[in-house]
């Protein structure tokens, strides 16, 4: 538990949680971010420009952090190109499919108490943690 | 009205994310790696923010709308089918082995990494596939009306 960084996470979540409830509070619409991104992607889809706004928002964050003397670190990700694209289509495809991601299954509907959010947030959770399991301790990547 | 709110909140987010930790991959696969140098500070973002959104949502639900909106567009469906087991599952193994989520994807966009623009065209072109997939299957057009609604 070298990087355990109990006092920024319980800070950055309760922002997290802050922006979900004032989002539907607000605006009615639920924080998920892949539905969010999913429905500006969409040809057929209206309602774009509050999703375009939100994301708007979640790039310009870092940015006027930065403004303040809070430089974003770069993040750190895999060196192989393959792995990125090959990741870059599952987490997409799978979080359309499954109907939401770690904001709006984990957060958003885990908090409404939906037995289909609670089972996507165990399955995805599982599902990574035997992936990193059997890349980093079976491969050794 | 709507624009500036979702704005705001898309701010607020953003702010969460970063003072969290959670926009550096390296630290979510941290959380993830179990059998290694573990560090369990993702758990503690997930249960600070349920610990904000469980009684704000109580509040939310029993308002009657929302205060730039018509109404409030809750998530409708609630049974646990194959989409929601494959998708969560194939989310699951991307997830594991980059450590982005979709949020934190977009959110690392402002570091102007190439690499990062790589991964959310190629998130981008995995949410289109599943949407031309969706599109191909033949299915009644009522379940077909519910199969578009995300949970979130």
């Amino acid at each position: 538990m070298a990087h355990f960084t109990p006092i920024s996470a319980a800070i950055g979540g309760g922002l997290i949680g802050l922006s979900a409830v004032m989002l539907m509070l607000l605006t009615g619409r639920i924080a998920g971010i892949s539905g969010i991104f999913g429905g500006v992607l969409d040809f057929s889809g209206d309602d774009k420009g509050w999703r375009i706004a939100f994301i708007a928002g979640l790039i310009l964050a870092p940015l006027i952090a930065g403004v303040m003397g809070h430089q974003m670190p770069s993040p750190g990700m895999p060196a192989s190109w393959s792995i990125i694209i090959i990741a870059g289509l599952l987490v997409g495809f799978g979080t359309r499919l499954g109907g939401g991601c770690t904001s709006g299954h984990g957060i958003c509907g885990v908090a409404r108490l939906s037995s289909r959010s609670v089972a996507a947030t165990a399955i995805f959770m599982l599902a990574a943690i035997a992936t990193v399991a059997i890349t980093r301790h079976v491969f050794g990547v | 009205m709507l624009m500036t709110a979702s704005l705001l909140c898309g701010l607020v987010f953003g702010a969460g994310l970063l003072i969290s930790g959670m926009v550096q991959p390296t630290k979510v696969l941290a959380f993830l790696d179990i059998f290694g140098a573990w560090d369990p500070s993702l758990a503690i973002v997930m249960i600070a923010a349920l610990t904000v959104s469980i009684p704000g949502f109580m509040l939310a639900k029993r308002r009657s709308r929302p205060l730039f909106a018509a109404k409030s567009l809750w998530p409708t469906k609630s049974k646990i089918d194959q989409p929601l087991i494959l998708g969560a599952t194939l989310f699951g193994i991307g997830w594991g082995l980059v450590g982005l989520c979709p949020g934190p994807a977009l959110e690392s966009l402002a570091t102007l990494s190439p690499r990062l623009f790589v991964f959310v065209a190629s998130m981008s072109g995995g949410m289109l596939l599943e949407s031309i997939w969706r599109r191909s299957r033949p299915l009644p057009q009522r379940e077909r009306d519910l199969a578009n609604v995300a949970d979130g």
